[in-house]
């Protein structure tokens, strides 16, 4: 069974229709690219699989449970599925190292000295172990996405959300980001990532999947249909962001 | 014949004088503390909706925001004993400043956590703590943080409103002003050094609790 399961899946936000039918299996070990203009439904279908979003249609299942069939434990689910966002949103009130911390210390009930040691290995994974007592508004951008995905690791999640997480960043300070996430990709985590990236897509991805009004207009192979599109919208968008 | 001033017969009852300002001291303590943790409270059943405390907390804000303090004082000090609450004037003085204080610090603590980014909760649901947990961890300390100027000043503005409380015989810095100039006559002069204590005394209180809010709510002394 795949790690993640989303069939039929429709949204609507009031009266817009913003997903109409998703189906889609994601594999343990996949890096799958979501991409497609703006408005096109990509955040939404990324935040439904964490239960951010409620669907009003369609089925969910993430490792075995069901997300939005009421009886789930999101909170149990939430432990599995890590998320990042555009704009970090780390706690400002807290270092580096608290903000990794926080989760396993209130959520797993980890002890102190275990999670201290959970915390510095993540912050040195994302290349960030001298700043562990650090606050974000002392980091760059590009490091505070980084303890941003530190953050996330430390749940030990099985699949891991990034919703354009180089977006909000400075040129300069995309790879940086970029580099941490290539590494987690060839150490096996499961990742679903919105991406504006197209050559990170076609080289780190193993799928690539392009939205358009809401549903799976094309997907596959990255490189196979990045490079001959079967649709026009898709060539359009390509030709249009490369 | 001009006016001759004298400021002798004021310091000559500095001990009352600082007696009354060590009082108001106490007084605003005493009120404010209790009175930023029910506005703490109440803002959080207000924030998050938490029926009846919301509704019942927004009745009392009103009430409170919409009436004189003076009266509020009058009323727990003369109108409870009706009810068998009989309350002596230090009392009847902590409770109104401690009522007033939690209705005013409802409000401003409830902006504070109302203007908490989308983004801080998202990450907090992300990351699977409860609503309890996204309070205590991630809202509370930072929406303290963005208002508290704003309850310093209004801890302020309780310190001075406590000069009424002289009306019912707390013996506070008005008091005690006010009984040493029906003694020497000299009104000027006592009610110019007590209006200067309390500018002294607002000075040094708004320095302290800021100073306070920067080591305990910001977390980050400079
Ligand atoms: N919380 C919301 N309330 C109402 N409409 C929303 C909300 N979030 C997204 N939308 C709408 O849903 C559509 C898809 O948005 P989104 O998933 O953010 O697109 P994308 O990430 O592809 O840019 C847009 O029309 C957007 O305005
Ligand atoms: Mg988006």
């Amino acid at each position: 069974m795949s790690l993640v399961n989303i069939a039929g899946l429709h949204k609507h936000f009031g009266t817009n229709h913003v997903l109409k039918g998703i189906d889609l299996a994601v594999e343990e070990g996949d890096v799958i690219a979501l991409i497609g203009r703006s408005g096109s439904g990509k955040s939404t279908l990324l935040r439904t699989i964490n239960g951010l979003e409620s669907i009003d249609k369609g089925e969910l299942v993430v490792d075995g449970t069901a997300v939005h069939d009421g009886k789930g434990d999101l909170r149990a689910l939430r432990q599995k599925v890590g998320m990042v966002f555009q704009q970090f949103n780390l706690f400002p009130h807290l270092t580096a190292g608290q903000n990794v911390m926080l989760a396993p210390t209130v959520v797993k009930k980890t002890a102190k000295r275990e999670a201290e040691d959970i915390a510095k290995e993540v912050l040195l994974k994302v290349g960030l172990s001298d700043k562990f007592d650090s606050y974000p508004d002392q980091l760059s951008g590009g490091q505070q996405q980084r303890v941003a995905i530190a953050r996330a690791l430390a749940m030990r999640p099985k699949v891991l959300l990034c919703d354009e997480i180089t977006s909000a960043l400075d040129p300069e300070l995309v790879n940086e980001v970029l580099a941490v996430v290539q590494q987690l990709a060839a150490e096996g985590m499961t990742l679903i990532m919105v991406t504006h990236e197209m050559r990170f897509a076609r080289d780190v991805g193993n799928k690539l999947i392009f939205i358009h009004h809401g549903r799976i207009h094309e997907s596959g192979d990255p490189k196979t249909i990045l490079t001959n599109p079967e649709t026009p919208e898709l060539a359009n968008f390509t030709r249009a962001v490369m | 014949m001009a006016y001759q001033f004298d400021f002798a017969p004021v310091f000559e009852n500095a001990d009352l004088l600082l007696q009354g300002a060590a009082a108001t001291l106490g007084l605003t303590a005493a009120g404010a503390v209790p009175g930023i943790a029910l506005g703490i409270a109440g803002a959080i059943c207000r924030a998050w909706r938490i029926q009846p405390f919301a509704a019942l907390f927004g009745v009392y804000v009103e009430a409170i925001r919409n009436t004189p303090f003076l009266v509020q004082l009058f009323f727990i000090f003369f109108g409870l004993p009706s009810l068998g609450v009989k309350l002596s004037g230090w009392e009847a003085s902590i409770l109104a400043m401690v009522i007033n204080l939690g209705a005013y610090s409802t409000e401003i603590v409830r902006a504070g956590i109302e203007a908490t980014p989308r983004g801080q909760l998202e990450a907090a649901a992300s990351l699977a703590l409860s609503r309890a947990q996204t309070f205590l961890y991630v809202v509370l300390r930072p929406a303290l943080a963005r208002v508290w100027p704003a309850l310093v000043s209004q801890v302020i503005i309780v310190m001075l409103g406590s000069a009424v409380c002289s009306q019912i015989a707390a013996e506070e810095l008005t008091f005690a002003a006010n009984f040493i100039q029906s003694r020497n006559f000299r009104a000027f002069e006592t009610f110019f050094v007590a209006t200067a204590a309390y500018f002294v005394l607002a000075l040094l209180v708004r320095q302290a609790l800021m100073r306070f809010g920067q080591r305990v709510v910001v977390g980050r002394p400079r």
